[in-house]
């Protein structure tokens, strides 16, 4: 039948047996579950590349001292240089070794990735939370404000933003990502919060004779981390993005190494007329690949939040 | 000639990782034109795995492993693609469960009528909007609604009225043979009669062969010739729906029917069954039902008993069916 | 492999210590209405309950009988003070339930409590079944981590969920249907209430579990002095679980009396209608 397409799977026997009890014996909930959690990002294939390559730009961000040739700052080699087996990547036109601070140079970003993801997510979260879960004036005056910082356009705020701070360094960036990027999150928290709150377990946790925090932390807010988690990897991938930009126009403070900085450098010295065509590449190659690990673990946290997925 | 004449049929379940769960175990029976049938059973039992193994319906992780599916002398499942296209309008039409899910809610009545006769239409048909709307105004008919329902989208009809619609869709195309997977289980108490006498009467007049799958042996004893009861995914007896209320049966069927009561009578004993269906992801050994079994013996738990004669139909029962003498099983109690 | 032990329709032991009954209260529910007013174009107002009036005496059981949109919900709803009533007055003793809020509420909970018809969405996917009854211990009967946990043990055994020990540490989707209502039942039980509002408890699940979990909450009323409001569309259960019913018609009570004699002798045509829904293989 062309148009009785079946939205509904056949039902799945292997959910309404109940199967044998677990070996092992009594682990605590969240242990299990954030080991299975773990193990499900793991097993898909996409995620498990983000993972790798998350891990391995962490390791060299923390190993930066050891791993990189020179001080990303000393400006002790000849300007302007091609590659050579001093320099790997050449040289800035402050006579700095590019690989050391391309090296150095993830340290920011991560840092500013994750920690700015982290920010943005726990507003979005406690927004969304208490907006979706009493309905009312609370929700209306939230709803109303994370309207108002999802109309208002990021980018031209930010810049706005981080060109009046006086005080220019990572933590000015941190915070103007994140005050531009949480209110994504929280309507879609928002949302579903409210339709986690007529579940029947939520009833029943009232019946139990519960508190406002634990039904929000304890029962709500479980149910919702894989979309917590995909929030904060999408908040963290346009944190990422976001900074190097930022840096890129100038905004970001001069005298730190990231990669936003190597590329405003680059902007000022003309690199691709000079032929250093390794100055832009190699951090844009940089930001791009941290942007994309973030988004391939997203994969896997849809699938976290969707087990029928995990059976193909 | 038998109509649908089903083989050995059997489905798998299996997920990427972890066990397989054999759903659907040597399934066989055959249908004769004209035959209204039962499939009834509880959850887990393979009803619906069944019901959409036959019409081809299955999705992925489901599986046909094994099995012949002869529709009119066609192996269904030896078919794809278009040829089973064809064969889904000459032949079989599935009425859902849910009449929200299966009718697109942006689309209009009348426009799902076009759809289908459009999609199926043979070289030369008409199919003229003009044509679909008579088309549909007859079979909204034949289920008591007025043609007007036509203009109508899902969400301003009633339940009872969306499983209208639903089965007059599938009988827009004449199919020889509908199966109705819990067609009124999702409706409102009261208007489930009222669907379950349109489907008896629609299955008189018409003539089409029916399986109707349902968790309620009532409702099907009420509305069908014919009763097959499945359990762990076999079909454990085959009868006349008649004879069901009197005389033996298997111990599962007779379980079954103690659960039932006249709500009037002056003294009720509800009855129910102690334990739970078996695990199918793990190897069965012996008849499934053995372990709740009032009535098992030695051979009930080596030996998975096959359909054999008792009464009018058939069932699986060493004991009931076979030629194995009752006796009480201390080791059991 | 099924358990060795069947659970499903199981003898109940009968292990719970008696409450003092003389404390517990009638539910007196006088002349009560519920109008939703739909926000919107129109302003229309939907009358869910129209002026019901009847008492749940202390031990008794009495049943809610309806079709979908017939109130019962609804009224559910207002008895256990998680809607507030249009017009009309809700009395536990001396309380006033329409106007319980906060702590007055929770102490209420204590006292009244519900067993859900949903066994699948009334219980949290992360929680295990010992964390599901030990928290309204905690909460109502203030005990400790082990006291409770003791407690809980003692609950599941009450409910027939043995070997207590392999059932305390299981997630709800490593349950059958029964299993997930006695928990629900075990959950609601927790608390030693005077009265269990019960939603339509085993309209999800399969037949054969039902005489169970039905004989459950009689034994349960009987060892423990409990009321029992039961509220289903199935005459069925009702004529297994209640000693007198009331039947809803569009919010509306339409019949009341004695179970049997409502039942063999309906009065009015809704009730017959919903006898004739029923359809039973009489044997």
């Amino acid at each position: 039948m062309s148009l009785t397409t079946m939205t509904t799977p056949p039902p799945d026997p292997a959910a309404e047996l109940a199967s044998p009890p677990p070996s092992g014996g009594h682990l605590p909930g969240p242990a299990l579950f954030v080991g299975r959690a773990f193990r499900s990002l793991w097993s898909n294939g996409k995620a498990r590349i983000g993972i790798v390559i998350l891990t391995v730009m962490i390791l060299v961000a923390i190993f930066a001292p050891w791993l990189a040739p020179h001080s990303p700052t000393s400006t002790s080699f000849k300007p302007y240089q091609g590659p050579s087996s001093s320099n790997w990547f050449g040289t800035t036109g402050n006579g700095q070794d590019v690989f050391s601070q391309l090296l150095y140079g993830a340290r920011v970003s991560l840092l500013v990735g994750l920690t700015a993801g982290a920010v943005a997510t726990f507003v979005a979260v406690t927004v969304g939370l208490v907006s979706g879960y009493r309905p009312g004036f609370v929700d209306e005056v939230l709803s109303f404000v994370t309207n108002l910082a999802l109309v208002i356009p990021g980018v031209p705020l930010m810049i706005i933003l981080a060109a009046y701070i006086p005080n220019r360094s990572v933590w000015t960036i941190v915070l103007v990502v994140a005050f531009t990027s949480w209110a994504t999150g929280a309507r879609v928290i928002r949302s579903q919060a409210a339709t986690l709150r007529s579940r029947e377990f939520v009833t029943s946790a009232v019946f139990s004779g519960e508190g406002l925090f634990r039904i929000v932390f304890r029962e709500i807010l479980p149910n919702m981390t894989s979309l917590v988690a995909g929030s904060f990897f999408g908040a963290a991938t346009a944190a990422v993005m976001a900074e190097a930009s930022l840096e890129f126009l100038g905004l970001g403070n001069p005298s730190t190494v990231s990669w936003g900085t190597i590329l405003y450098y680059a902007e000022q010295q003309n690199s691709l007329l000079t032929g250093q065509w390794v100055l832009v590449f190699a951090p844009g190659l940089a930001i791009a690949l941290l942007a994309t690990s973030f988004t391939l673990i997203n994969f896997g946290v849809d699938v976290l939040s969707n087990p029928r997925l995990r059976e193909r | 000639m038998a109509l649908l004449q089903a083989t050995d049929v059997n489905v798998t379940y299996q997920p990427g990782r972890g066990a397989g769960v054999w759903a659907v175990r040597d399934v066989s029976f055959s249908l004769e034109e004209g035959e209204f049938v039962g499939l009834v059973g509880e959850s887990g039992c393979g009803k619906s795995t069944l019901g959409y193994a036959l019409t081809r319906m299955l999705q992925p992780p489901a599986r046909l492993d094994k099995g012949v599916i002869d529709f009119a002398g066609v192996d269904l499942s030896s078919l794809d693609g278009e040829q089973l296209r064809h064969q889904r309008r000459e032949g079989i039409a599935l009425v859902l469960q849910s009449g929200m899910n299966a009718l697109n809610p942006v689309r209009s009545v009348g426009q799902h009528f076009r759809d289908i006769l459009r999609a199926h239409a043979r070289d030369g048909e008409d199919t003229s909007p003009a044509h679909a709307h008579d088309r549909g105004a007859e079979m909204l008919a034949s289920v008591d609604l007025e043609p007007s329902v036509l203009g109508s989208y899902p969400h301003e009809l009633s339940g009872g009225m969306r499983q209208r619609v639903s089965i007059a869709l599938a009988l827009s195309l004449d199919p020889r043979l509908i199966v109705f997977d819990e067609p009124t289980t999702a409706l409102d108490v009261i208007v489930q009669g009222a669907v379950m006498q349109t489907i008896k009467t629609l299955q008189r007049e018409r003539g089409f062969t029916a399986i109707l799958i349902s968790h309620d042996l009532g409702v099907v004893l009420d509305a069908t010739d014919r009763v097959m009861v499945m359990y762990a995914g076999r079909i454990v007896e085959d009868q006349p729906s008649a004879e069901m209320l009197s005389g033996q049966h298997h111990p599962y069927t007779e379980a079954l029917l103690g659960c039932y009561a006249d709500p009037r009578a002056d003294e009720i004993e509800l009855g129910g069954i102690p334990g739970s269906p078996p695990d199918l992801s793990l190897p069965q050994a012996g008849c499934s039902f053995s372990p709740r079994c009032p009535l098992a013996v030695e051979v009930c738990r080596d030996v998975d008993p096959p359909l054999m004669p008792l009464g009018a139909g058939r069932a699986a029962c060493h004991v009931r069916a076979g030629q194995v003498t009752e006796q009480r099983d201390d080791a059991h109690v | 492999m099924s358990e060795d032990r069947p659970t499903d329709d199981g003898p109940v032991p009968a292990g719970a210590t008696p409450v003092n009954r003389s404390a517990v209260a009638p539910m007196e529910i006088r002349g009560v209405s519920k109008v939703f007013t739909r926000r919107g174009r129109g302003r229309e107002k939907l009358v869910a309950v129209d002026d019901v009036s009847f008492t749940i005496p202390p031990g008794a059981a009495i049943g809610l009988v309806g079709a979908s949109g017939s109130g019962k919900s609804t009224l559910a709803g207002m008895i256990t003070g998680s809607l507030r009533p249009t017009s009309g007055s809700i009395r536990f003793g001396d309380i006033e339930v329409g106007g319980l809020r906060g702590s007055g509420l929770r102490d209420f909970h204590s006292r009244v409590q519900m067993v859900f018809q949903d066994p699948y969405g009334a219980l949290n996917p992360l929680h295990t079944v010992e964390y599901t009854v030990v928290r309204p211990l905690q909460n109502f009967l203030r005990l400790s981590a082990t006291e409770a946990r003791d407690r809980a043990h003692e609950i599941l055994q009450t409910v027939g969920l043995t070997p207590t020990d392999q059932y305390a540490a299981k997630l709800p989707h490593q349950l059958s249907g029964g299993q997930r209502q006695r928990v629900v039942i075990a959950r609601a039980l927790a608390c030693d209430p005077e009265l269990i509002v019960a939603d339509e408890p085993v309209s999800m699940l399969d037949v054969s579990l039902r005489a169970g979990v039905l004989r459950l909450l009689t034994d349960l009323r009987e060892q423990r002095g409990l009321s029992l409001l039961y509220i289903t569309h199935d005459l069925l259960s009702a004529r297994v679980a209640t000693d007198e019913i009331l039947v809803l018609n569009k919010g509306r009570v339409v019949e009341r009396g004695v179970t049997k004699d409502v039942l063999q002798h309906p009065t009015d045509s809704y009730t017959v209608q919903l006898l004739d829904a029923i359809a039973t293989p009489a044997r």
